[in-house]
């Protein structure tokens, strides 16, 4: 029985090629295309609500009632929402997979992230498109102004 | 033979010098930019997800999101704030350089650190004494 060596310097075979999407090409593409917009949505959300007027201590319901039933800023929060989940979810997983050595704590750490990612993405997105800015019943001084309006 | 142990003993030599040549990731700025990186996006994701939950109070009811905000608006806090803006800009800018390594040129990736740091001191400065400002006054 003989066996075959390969030329040394040839370049090592893979499995022979798997149909179907390279899923992690695409996360690659995807850390790098979010990343770029989560720049621009994270300063402009970091200038808006901690920069202007008072910053940090003229947050309140008032204030983010204001945003969320503005549809500029709704998009923009569902936007982070989504984009910054799944940015961060994946920068985790790679963590997991460089630092966790038997295959049940990847398995465990994995899930768990993406079970924190897809209830938080639910969550926060139904927060976004369901929000009451005036709920019955509420004090008005907690109430942004446009309330009491009618 | 003899020639061959001869090479591999000037390859590990080269492998365990002191100072690694030629290598984006070991040692020097390509690693640390890369641990810095790895830090900041873990702290920012552990933050994200009780950011979420936090802003998530906004459905419950008006008295129940001001009262954890307010407890954002202590001076313990606010120094936090800035720890995250400061890992925030860091992750960023950095990102972006990555980005440039992978797409522009390998070759500049130190001199790129050198700027990721330059510009996060700039945006520090222009943020921290506002933030400051408005969590430490009245």
């Amino acid at each position: 029985m003989s066996t075959t060596l390969e030329a040394p310097r040839s370049p090592y075979s893979r499995s022979p090629k798997k149909r179907g999407i390279n899923w992690e090409k695409w996360g690659w593409i995807y850390m790098r295309a979010s990343g770029v917009v989560l720049v621009v949505l994270i300063f402009g959300h970091l200038f808006v609500n901690l920069m202007i007027g008072e910053g940090v201590s003229a947050l309140n319901f008032a204030f983010v009632a204001g945003k969320l039933t503005n549809p500029f800023w709704q998009t923009w929060d569902v936007l982070m929402l989504w984009l910054a989940l799944i940015h961060g979810g994946n920068g985790m997983r790679t963590l997991v997979n460089d630092y966790a050595t038997t295959r049940l704590t990847r398995g465990i750490l994995k899930s768990s992230i993406l079970a924190a990612v897809v209830i938080l993405i639910v969550l926060g997105t139904l927060v976004i498109y369901t929000f009451d800015a005036c709920p019955a019943g509420s004090p008005a001084d907690l109430l942004p102004s446009f309330c009491s309006a009618n | 033979m003899p020639q061959q142990s001869a090479e591999t003993l000037a390859s590990q030599q080269k492998t365990t010098s002191r100072r690694p040549a030629g290598t984006l990731y070991r040692g020097r700025e390509g690693m640390w930019s890369w641990v810095l990186h790895r830090i900041t996006g873990v702290a920012i994701f552990f933050f994200l997800l009780v950011h979420i939950l936090d802003t998530a109070l906004v459905r419950v009811s008006p008295e129940a999101y001001n009262g954890v905000i307010s407890s954002y608006q202590t001076p313990i806090m606010g120094l936090g704030e800035t720890a995250l803006v400061a890992a925030i800009v860091f992750h960023a800018f950095n990102g972006l350089r990555i980005i440039l390594i992978d797409f522009w040129n390998a070759k500049y990736q130190k001199v790129m650190f050198y700027v990721v740091i330059g510009l996060w001191v700039v945006t520090m400065l222009a943020f921290v004494p506002r933030h400051l400002m408005n969590v430490f006054s009245d």
